[in-house]
């Protein structure tokens, strides 16, 4: 009896909760860690990032009006699901980062509870980075964090899972919706992810992920005047990141540059965060 | 309404002993500047004031060492509990010279003297006692265990409230252990200059502060000196831009206060007597020479007549003139590229089909004036509802329901402010709630305190100045 052929799975954009082709029609091959064909990835076009913040600006009124509560509840069923896929995942990470199934295993559940950790942070963020502040005078006055709005992130290139959970979570939780250019090289853990996000509640258009090269797309989703915000962590060379920086000055992306520690820290979600001041006078 | 008559009652500015004319502030000493003097005016009378020194790129240099010097000898390392101690002795010292202060403010500046005696020097000698106790509090400010200075900050600040917003740049600056760079507007350098002298006074540490005067160019070589840490800005959105742009790729940490076009949201069950003064203090405080002035007015529909009618008969009362006077209202505009600005701007309100009103009342026939102004039948395409007036022009427009207030409020690429007035508390949350701005105002406007974050969203910057997160911004934290 010869040995079954194995049915592989064509990888393809996430946007606003559908999983497009790239609408330019390309692809570009993805070698695992040995330099093996692993597969042909959608190689993302300018057209496919504006879609994608026109997704991810529709999904932020619903997304940042939930009650913390619930987002904090949705982030941690990503978690759930994340681990019920855990074999298929340190499969994926194995073969796209070459290291042995055990660091594998290790870097899956590094994952799983740093969604964990965020999932928790949504409901405590207020009493955290939030003050009721002792004014002058008769006044109620209370500063609050919101969050910023559409974040388009450049995901690490060398840690294709853990990396793009450490620079995701720390984003949703707040309430902003996000647009990730994924690894370029290493780009399949990211739409396995993606298939994880679209069957955990999280609602389309909250994460919209993009693989391609964000040296060439970067440009454009940097420029657009509906994105509030750029993670810089995933870009590598410093002039692209410079160049992209530039770029972000035009309606004042808040940026977060290249070189800011991934791991977990109250410090990678207040980047994200607008701080607003009510008053109010007091008196009867 | 009664029209009283006021005789004049003129603030001295004898209190004040002007210079003929002012270097740079460096290592502690005044000092000759590289580029070409330039004059001072006071804009209410056109005379000239003093002449000051422009700092060149050598100048820019010399006071980026001397900060960098007095930041590793001295400031960086003294315990916060002795910063503390000077910054408590410069807000006393600032107390006690609020009247020369305030006096020399309204001359160089042009507004009125109850304000800059009654606002912003108090706010002041606040700020610096404010933050003072932060020095040696640090670790208290939720960035972990032992957060540290960033190191010299290089600070440019604009011309509506110049001693104000040095005050909101260097006391946390100063608290937070690091050293400054300070440019004031070209138009308004001499109040700064005077605080050197409380820096003397207070025994101040020589290169803690250094106060460099000049125009943008001046700004440009500080922003873009490669041994400054930290830029923190307040001005135009444009230049604010310009700045992002040309410290991308670098370690500088950036602060930005920019441009506004705060929506005022009137509701039919407003307090009304309130929010007439309100809808005033909004607009009018400061000739509108205010980042998060209250420059749109949102009506209901329904009380629009009622609220149009009122305010004019609060505009018609507004005392313009003389800003050293005590009874004045409403100063001059500060320079006449800005009159020119306004004017400018103001046309297009009448070319594009909107309907102006001033307040009656008389221009003095020397200085810069603009009468207080409200255009009505404004629509959101229109100039004037759209980009930064920065000057005593309101724009009217009107509303039915509260999603339509909200989504013209937040129709706008600023976010620095915006102002809800309604008796009703679940109406006030709500639209605090959806509106996207850094600071509302709920039946209230232009309030500020150094306890109080005040910055804005989208296009009107970054970072918050006041409070524990204005402090932040001059510190890196440990977690």
């Amino acid at each position: 009896m010869s040995e079954r052929l194995d049915v592989r799975k064509t990888y393809k954009l996430f946007i606003g909760g559908a999983f497009p082709r790239s609408e330019s029609g390309r692809t570009y091959e993805v070698a695992d860690a040995k330099g093996r064909f692993a597969a042909n990835a959608s190689k993302a076009s300018r057209k496919d990032g504006r879609d994608a913040v026109t997704a991810a600006r529709k999904a932020f009124g619903g997304w940042s009006k939930r009650t913390p509560y619930n987002r904090g509840q949705i982030l941690y069923r990503v978690a759930e699901v994340l681990e019920g896929r855990r074999d298929q995942l340190v499969a994926e990470v194995r073969a796209a980062e070459g290291v042995s199934e055990k660091r594998a295993g290790a870097i899956v559940d590094a994952a799983v509870d740093t969604w964990v950790w965020y999932a928790g942070w949504a409901d405590k963020l207020s009493q955290v980075t939030g003050n009721a502040n002792q004014v002058n005078g008769p006044f109620f006055n209370l500063t609050a964090p919101e969050p910023t709005g559409v974040v388009v992130i450049a995901a690490p290139q060398d840690s294709s899972l853990l990396g793009l959970v450490e620079v995701l979570a720390p984003v949703l939780l707040s309430g902003n919706t996000a647009v990730v250019v994924s690894s370029l090289a290493r780009p399949l853990p990211a739409i396995t992810l993606s298939e994880i996000l679209s069957t955990s509640d999280v609602p389309g258009g909250v994460v919209n992920v993009l693989t391609g090269d964000i040296a060439e797309i970067g440009p454009w989703l940097a420029g657009h005047l509906d994105v509030n915000a750029l993670d810089l962590t995933g870009v590598d060379d410093a002039d692209v990141a410079r160049e992209l920086e530039v770029e972000a000055a035009v309606n004042l992306k808040r940026v977060l540059r290249p070189g800011t520690p991934t791991a977990q820290s109250l410090a990678r979600i207040t980047p994200f965060l607008e701080h607003k001041t009510v008053w109010h006078p007091i008196g009867v | 309404m009664p029209k009283f008559e006021y005789a004049p009652a003129p603030e001295s500015r004898s209190i004040v002993d002007l210079a003929a004319s002012y270097g740079l502030f460096i290592d502690g000493e005044f000092t000759d500047g590289g580029g070409t003097a330039f004059k001072t005016v006071n804009p209410a009378t056109e005379e000239v004031l003093a002449e000051v020194a422009e700092a060149d790129q050598a100048d820019v240099d010399r006071a980026v060492r001397a900060a960098r010097k007095a930041y590793q000898r001295v400031w960086g390392p003294m315990p916060g509990r002795e910063r503390a101690k000077y910054l408590f002795r410069i807000a006393r010292i600032l107390a006690e010279r609020s009247r020369e202060f305030a006096v020399l403010e309204t001359l160089d500046n042009g507004k009125p003297i109850k304000e800059s005696r009654d606002v912003d020097v108090p706010l002041v000698s606040q700020w610096f006692f404010y933050h003072a106790g932060w020095a040696d509090k640090l670790e208290h400010a939720g960035l972990g265990p032992n957060p540290q200075p960033l190191g010299v900050g290089a600070q440019i600040i604009p011309w509506n409230f110049p001693l104000l917003m040095l005050a909101w740049k260097v006391a946390p600056a100063l608290a937070a252990g690091n050293t400054v760079v300070l440019k004031p507007a070209e138009t308004t350098p001499l109040t700064a200059l005077l605080f050197a002298d409380v820096c003397r006074q207070a025994e101040l540490p020589a290169g803690v502060v250094n106060i460099v005067t000049g125009a943008g160019e001046t700004g440009r070589h500080l922003v873009s000196h490669p041994d400054v840490d930290k830029v923190a800005f307040t001005g135009s959105t444009p230049v604010g831009r310009e700045i992002a742009r040309t410290i991308a790729g670098t370690d500088k940490r950036l602060t930005l206060e920019l441009g506004g076009k705060a929506a005022n949201i009137v509701f039919e069950d407003a307090p009304m007597d309130q929010a007439i003064e309100g809808i005033v203090r909004g607009i009018f405080f400061n000739q509108g020479h205010v980042c998060c002035a209250g420059s749109r007015l949102l009506v209901q529909e329904s009380v629009a007549e009622e609220v149009l009618d009122r305010l004019k008969a609060r505009m018609a009362t507004l005392r313009l003139g003389d800003p050293l006077d005590k009874n004045t209202d409403v100063g001059a505009i500060n320079s006449a590229e800005q009159l020119g600005r306004i004017r400018d701007l103001a046309a297009t309100g009448d070319d594009e089909g909107a309907a102006r009103w001033s307040a009656p009342c008389e221009l003095p026939e020397r200085g810069y004036w603009y009468a207080p102004t409200i255009f009505t039948g404004v629509t959101q395409a229109h100039r004037i509802a759209r980009e930064e007036i920065f000057g005593p022009v309101l724009s009217v427009l009107t509303f039915r329901t509260p999603a339509e207030a909200i989504e013209k409020a937040n129709n706008t690429p600023y976010g620095l402010s915006a102002g809800v007035w309604t008796e009703k508390g679940s109406r006030i949350l709500a639209m605090a709630d959806k509106l996207r701005a850094g600071v509302v105002w709920a039946n209230t406007f232009n309030q500020f305190d150094p306890a109080s974050p005040f910055g804005g969203y989208k296009e009107s910057g970054y970072g918050r100045e006041g409070g524990r997160h204005g402090l932040a911004s001059y510190l890196e934290g440990t977690r």
